[in-house]
């Protein structure tokens, strides 16, 4: 299988992710650069964090005019595999294949901070490796990473089951103190309606490698690769 | 003919959305004295010159571009004033 990360001015996980895919998972991976717009050959792309364009105007409002992203648009509508972490989740926001919006911090500050997360479904490919409920810890490091959207989107992504991850207490409670940013029902990552597109704050790639002493992230790349190997030539 | 115009570009946060940003300015300006102050909301202002066949024209462009790039719609308002220039 082969993974594709798309190079932004200002990304700054793009190689973290490349060690992931193509170091510890032993996967051919690419790095592309955003005036790049032949994407063809690629199975995964992601979406990596950083600040793009150093987040001027909004953070991903100008990634989403870069040349790449037709292409990105286009790999997603074909119902290939997409993921957007951490600036990658607000970029597909601002490009319209995920919906809502990533606005700062309730509290203002910039987190760096380990959080534990709740799988809420074990059905969507990304989750197929962990078991509904169970709770992981994930690095998250961002600014603007409240999840917001209006009370129909919301409710749609609940009925529909888009939510893949949700912050929560050590114990797995989900309440307002366990919400690191002021994320609109605990939100961390969610999925399109199809399910191949996944944007997540939290990042899986610095919580893969074992010398890092957590590879809870590790499960998410192992579980596309499980499901993908059947299916790529 | 083309016509030279200057615009201001307002871009508000929509008031379902929390603006921790203005909560704190408020605080701030209660701390220094005044207490009147009441629902502080901090947004963008942009502003550009830009020619345009008529006004209606510059207008009608203003819209596309705080639709597709100045603002975003899922939080954000906007408005801006167009000033012709002689």
């Amino acid at each position: 299988m082969k993974f594709g990360i798309i190079v932004f001015p200002g990304s700054n996980c793009d190689r973290d992710v490349a060690l992931v895919t193509g170091g510890l998972l032993q996967q051919p991976t690419r790095m592309i650069w955003h005036q790049e717009t032949d994407i063809g050959d690629v199975d995964v792309i992601i979406l990596p964090g950083g600040f793009s364009y150093g987040d001027y105007l909004r953070c991903g409002a100008i990634a989403r005019f870069s040349p790449i992203i037709k292409s990105v648009v286009e790999h997603a509508k074909a119902g290939k595999y997409l993921l957007g972490i951490c600036n990658g989740f607000q970029v597909l926001t601002e490009v319209g294949l995920l919906p809502g919006s990533l606005i700062r911090n309730s509290g203002l500050h910039f987190i760096c901070d380990r959080v534990p997360l709740k799988i809420e479904t074990s059905d969507l490919l990304w989750t197929k490796s962990y078991s509904k409920g169970e709770i992981i810890t994930l690095p998250i490091a961002h600014g603007e990473g409240r999840y917001y959207a209006d009370s129909d989107t919301l409710k749609a992504l609940e009925d529909e089951g888009q939510v893949a991850f949700r912050y929560c207490s050590s114990a797995g409670e989900i309440s307002a103190r366990a919400n690191p940013n002021g994320s609109l029902n605990n939100i961390a990552g969610i999925t399109n309606k199809t399910g191949n597109v996944l944007g997540m704050m939290p990042h899986p790639e610095r919580a893969s490698d074992p010398i890092l002493g957590n590879t809870d992230g590790m499960r998410l790349f192992e579980a596309l690769l499980n499901k993908l190997a059947g299916s790529v030539k | 003919m083309s016509e030279k115009y200057h615009s201001r570009i307002y871009v508000t946060l929509r008031p379902s959305v929390l603006d921790p940003a203005g909560v704190a300015v408020e605080s701030g300006l209660k701390q220094l004295g005044y207490p009147e102050v009441e629902e502080v909301r901090i947004g963008k202002y942009i502003e550009m010159r830009l020619t345009a066949t008529d006004e209606a024209n510059a207008k009608e462009k203003l819209h596309q571009m705080c639709d597709r790039l100045l603002a975003n719609p899922v939080i954000e308002n906007y408005c801006f004033e167009l000033t012709k220039l002689s």
